[in-house]
């Protein structure tokens, strides 16, 4: 005998929102642009830091 | 209730289809453009430049900021563009964007604007730049734009902001030439857009907005601008006057400068509403130029005189 909820099982068969292929098609191009935003941010800041620093920065007493 | 509604079309959220070129767009790209160059201008007054890259960034969180106003400005004003033709293409009437997506977008992209460019430049900028767009969100887009046709003279400090942020963000602080470009773009800002309000009048009407040529009408309009070319003339030759342009700008801004009276002129004296949709399409025009061509002028000098070769 299966231990699961017949109302979860129903619920788990169930499609549920089906996007069409303009939604898919946006979704994936906004992924796309906020993981190439995020990687120039990092980057930037990576870099800005760098600068901020300066050349001299490992030449410091220990 | 039965379980199906729970997948009902009508109780689930819209699902979005817009593109990142809708989420662009929403920044208002040419406003951007404009911010920038007229912060990289007051970039260049600086006596010496910080690294490129410093340079760079700020100008990037200077943009994103100008980016995000115009988001929030979209976001708000979203039921009278809805309305006037020149607007209702916007992502947000159009149906491509969702108005919460977009004030999402555009609070999140203000903060993370303001915090980069206090992380890469310093404080002072960052809270200038946080204030341009309180200005130009809070005072102008929701309290003035909608209550006075004195709408964009007040609201034109956010738009004349920028080069003073360019320049705090090189020094850390607020010099006299900085105020200076502030001063030009804050004169120059009411007959720029009266002129446009002329030649929109029917769009503005129609969603009730306080413009002066719908309030005080043409005659007291086109008053209002030659007064205001009369005052913009000088102050545009100001960054010569001050020591910090050269000749060239000086003749160049004083030219242009008579330029813009004799069209503020013809449009003050013309005589029937063809004569005057003319004029202020004219004036609407050559305003765009007599800017651009000043900060023009003033950015290849400052970046010439860097370079040692002005």
């Amino acid at each position: 005998m299966s231990d699961k909820d017949p109302k979860d099982e129903e619920l788990s068969s169930r499609q549920g929102i089906v996007l069409t292929p303009e939604q898919v098609r946006g979704r994936r191009a906004r992924n796309i642009a906020i993981g190439l935003g995020v990687t120039f941010l990092a980057v930037l800041f990576y870099a800005v830091t760098i600068v901020r620093l300066g050349g001299a920065v490992a030449n410091r007493s220990i | 209730m039965s379980d199906a509604s729970y997948f009902d079309e009508s109780t689930t959220p819209k699902l979005p289809v817009a593109a990142p070129l809708d989420f662009i767009a929403l920044l208002k790209p040419r406003v951007m453009s404009l911010v920038v160059f007229t912060a990289l201008a007051g970039f260049l007054l600086a006596p010496t430049l910080p690294h490129p890259l410093i340079v760079f960034a700020s100008l990037f969180a200077i943009a994103v900021g100008a980016g995000a106003s115009g988001a929030l400005n979209m976001w708000y004003d979203a039921d009278i563009d809805a309305v006037m033709r020149r607007t209702r293409l916007r992502p947000i009437p159009a149906g491509r964007i969702d108005a919460d997506a977009a004030l999402a977008f555009g609070v999140v992209l203000s903060i993370l604007s303001v915090f980069t460019l206090g992380f890469v430049s310093n404080w002072l900028a960052a809270a200038l730049l946080a204030f341009t767009i309180f200005f130009y969100v809070v005072i102008y887009t929701m309290w003035l734009k909608r209550l006075t046709p004195l709408n964009i003279v007040i609201g034109g400090a956010a738009g004349a902001l920028p080069p003073i942020v360019g320049y705090s963000a090189a020094t850390g602080d607020v010099s006299m030439a900085s105020l200076m470009l502030f001063a030009i773009i804050f004169i120059w800002t009411p007959p720029h857009f009266w002129s446009l309000a002329i030649l929109k009048m029917d769009e503005y009407g129609s969603v009730s907005l306080p413009m002066l040529p719908n309030v005080s009408g043409l005659r007291r309009t086109r008053l209002e601008i030659l007064i205001y070319c009369l005052i913009l003339a000088p102050i545009g030759a100001g960054p010569w006057l001050l020591g910090f342009a050269s000749w060239l700008y000086g003749v160049t801004a004083v030219g242009l400068g008579l330029g813009l009276l004799y069209l503020a002129g013809q449009l003050f004296f013309a005589q029937d509403n063809a004569t005057i949709g003319q004029a202020a399409r004219r004036m609407f025009a050559f305003s765009i130029l007599y800017l651009f061509t000043l900060f023009l002028m003033l950015t290849i000098e400052r970046v010439l005189s860097f370079m040692g070769l002005f």
